[in-house]
């Protein structure tokens, strides 16, 4: 028990990140069911956890310190089934704690758009995309949709810029600032206008006094959780809540082919800002490699939650391997943010899942048995130490931004009204999810979500809606089971 | 009226496998991912049997000529899904190790092979089944012009039937390359003879006033086959099976 004791103080020290969750408590526990996970974000590589995991796990492996230099060797230098073994062995329940989420924000928008009218496209346009698609011929239509996208990109591109200035010149304050007060329109105002637009499809009239009420309460509510402390499940709903909020509002503002091309666009976007050398969110990562810091409060949902950081004390010879795993954690926790970081400023509107804040290292509270670094202690700061045994559960963390563009997706999709191809593209949507995660453990850099899973969307719902499409209505018709 | 109906189609077509899905699925993470991945190889099956059906535009009408073509796609899909479970098997196999040992419990590539063809078979059925019902739900119902008022029952009944016999065939397929030797060629051989058999037949439902009894008994009396052949495959012969009764 003390070896594993002292391989769960060990993992801290690689898992120490943004929103990572320990190892420590599902070994202390004993073995631990499906829960079990690392924290996986969508952009982040999942080797550093996976390191720790297997190695806290393996019993065969009885060097620490050992398997600290085996953390930091290249992925090269070790053998293919060990690699193989770190893919897949917490890959799956990852995968799954992440389709559970996913899967609850696009039946929210999907439900909502079925049952309310309120959110159907067409109506006024908004800012961003200022032109209309009510064109006389389809060149006019594409060339405005075009014209529509790339205004819409400008200022996705202009927020994330003014976000990365910001961070370069740390002003930590303005942006914590914005955030709050994004979360806060977006509890508030937002979802006043949902009760309204629900009340008012379903014919059921609901006074004033009420809305206020319940909208004050939960809007209260989820600035706790949000921002400061509340019960983990509580936290995933409202996050959840929030981005199926965000993309009903995408879908509804947004013009029909404008928004097949902004997805498109998006896409490739993540692309070039996560992977070019020049390109914002990899500078950003770089710049808080450096700072050896947390980026800044991100739109992540967690599976699980800050509290379990601090459960079992790092042992004293820790410092030495911190660094390294320091850096490979805030590579991999410091991209994965960054991805949200971009989703939120596309959004434009940002909900707000800020656990770790950027707190001076002052206020940290030093506890005794603490001997971490500093840079530690500003990663874990915020959690408090609450019970070692609960929440030990791994987790896994993707960033809202995913979420709310699925969640546009499989609205476009659904307008249909052809269920085939919102099965089709919920499906294709899920293995693109899966496929990024399987190629981040394998690449263990970082690499954005949305592609993957987009570009897989797109080409199915194309295709069903023009060629599955009738072949199945054919089959139906007739009852011929393929 | 048509909601009760709705739900009580919806239940018979997807009540056995979400049971299913609930006790032996949802609680392995793995086999999630297994059933959705294979769920995305029949799309794209489908998907390639689709553009045939619409290259070919003279014969779109004739669904004689799409559906073998649909089985025979289903089938290499099937057969390409096995050959890349083989390929990640060793990794695939520390993983499920470690998950399940942790559990207390054993098992091996048999829940691969069923979650494999679960995932076959409900995308199969579903994307069958889930235009009929959403229509179920409109105002009015089928039977009015001399057409058989039993379509969406036996619809909701065939789904099932196909749903569980893409479980079967699943193991059946997997188990069979597996074992080698011999079974090799039968074990295939077997599910792509009695797909096609099951998918020509319900071609007869085509007519105006089909008998839907000639497909549904057609395709229960094949799942029974499937699931003897299954049961024996997997090592139960008459002997087990009563010593485990006794």
């Amino acid at each position: 028990m003390h070896r594993l004791i002292d391989d769960n103080q060990d993992s801290p020290d690689e898992m120490t990140e943004l929103l990572k969750s320990q190892d420590n408590d599902t070994i202390i526990d004993g073995p631990e069911t499906s829960t079990d996970g690392e924290n996986i974000s969508s952009n982040a590589a999942a080797t550093a956890s996976s390191h720790s995991r297997v190695e806290a796990i393996d019993p065969q492996d009885h060097e620490t310190t050992h398997r600290h230099r085996r953390n930091e060797q290249p992925d090269e230098q070790r053998p293919l089934n060990i690699e193989h073994e770190e893919i897949f062995k917490y890959g799956a329940s990852h995968v799954v704690k992440l389709f559970v989420p996913v899967s609850l924000c696009m039946l929210i928008v999907i439900i909502t758009i079925k049952t309310t009218s309120s959110y159907t496209p067409g109506g006024a346009t908004w800012a961003y995309t200022p032109f209309t698609e009510d064109k006389s011929t389809n060149t006019q239509r594409i060339l405005f949709s075009l014209a529509n996208t790339f205004i819409f990109m400008g200022f996705v591109i202009t927020a994330t810029v003014i976000l990365i200035l910001l961070y370069k010149f740390k002003c930590y304050k303005i942006i914590h600032g914005w955030l709050i007060l994004t979360t806060l329109m977006l509890l508030f105002f937002f979802l006043y206008s949902y009760f309204s637009s629900i009340s008012a499809s379903l014919n059921r009239p609901i006074d004033m006094i009420t809305i206020c009420f319940i909208t004050w309460n939960i809007g209260a509510v989820g600035m706790f959780c949000i921002h400061w402390k509340g019960p983990l499940p509580i936290q995933q709903a409202y996050l959840i809540f929030m981005s199926a909020l965000l993309a009903l509002v995408f879908y509804k503002f947004l013009p029909d082919w404008t928004g097949w091309l902004i997805l498109g666009v998006i896409s490739i976007w993540d692309l070039i800002a996560v992977l070019c050398p020049k390109g914002p969110l990899r500078i950003l990562v770089e710049t808080a490699h450096e700072r050896g810091e947390q980026i800044f409060p991100a739109l992540i949902y967690s599976s699980t939650m800050v509290y379990m950081v601090t459960a079992v004390d790092p042992p004293p010879r820790e410092p030495q391997f911190a660094p390294d795993n320091v850096d490979t954690n805030m590579a991999v926790n410091v991209d994965e943010t960054l991805n949200e970081e971009q989703r939120n400023q596309r959004a434009a509107i940002r909900n707000n899942n800020a656990r770790r804040q950027l707190i001076p290292r002052s206020d940290v509270p030093q506890t005794a048995t603490r001997r971490e670094p500093a840079r530690y202690v500003v990663e874990r700061s915020n959690s408090p130490v609450i019970d070692d045994d609960d929440d030990d559960e791994k987790g896994v963390k993707l960033g809202l931004g995913d979420f709310i563009f699925y969640s546009i997706l499989l609205a476009k999709a659904s307008a249909l009204g052809d269920w085939n191809v919102t099965i089709a593209c919920y499906v294709s949507l899920l293995i693109g999810l899966c496929l990024t995660l399987l190629l981040l453990a394998i690449i263990r850099k970082a690499l954005p979500a949305l592609p993957i899973s987009i570009t897989f969307g797109l080409v199915l719902y194309f295709s069903t809606v023009y060629i599955i499409g009738p072949f199945s209505a054919e089959l139906n018709l007739g009852q011929v089971f393929i | 009226m048509t909601i009760m109906e709705c739900a009580g189609c919806t239940l018979i077509a997807y009540g056995v496998p979400f049971s299913m899905f609930v006790f032996t699925i949802a609680h392995h993470p793995f086999r999630v991912i297994i059933s959705m991945t294979s769920a995305f190889f029949w799309l794209l099956s489908l998907l390639l049997s689709s553009f045939l059906w619409f290259a070919v535009v003279p014969l779109r009408t004739q669904l004689a000529f799409a559906v073998p073509f649909a089985v025979i796609f289903q089938e290499i899909f099937r057969f390409l899904f096995y050959r890349l479970i083989k390929k990640a098997e060793f990794a695939l196999q520390r993983v499920q190790m470690q998950e399940l040992t942790d559990k207390g419990m054993v098992f091996d590539r048999f829940a691969v092979a069923y979650a494999s063809g679960y995932g076959f078979g409900l995308i199969s059925g579903t994307f069958a089944i889930v235009n009929v019902l959403s229509d179920m739900t409109g105002p009015g119902t089928l039977g009015i012009f001399g057409h058989s008022q039993d379509f969406f029952i036996a619809t909701a009944f065939l789904t099932l039937c196909v749903i569980l016999l893409n479980t079967f065939w699943g193991v059946i397929f997997f188990t069979s390359l597996d074992k080698g030797g011999i079974h090799r060629f039968i074990g295939p051989g077997t599910v792509v003879l009695t797909h096609m058999l099951f998918s020509c037949i319900t071609l007869v439902n085509r007519t105006l006033t089909p008998m839907y009894t000639i497909s549904l008994i057609v395709g229960y009396a094949i799942l029974l086959g499937m699931i003897i052949y299954t049961v024996v495959l997997r090592g139960f012969n008459l002997n087990n099976i009563r010593q485990r009764i006794n």
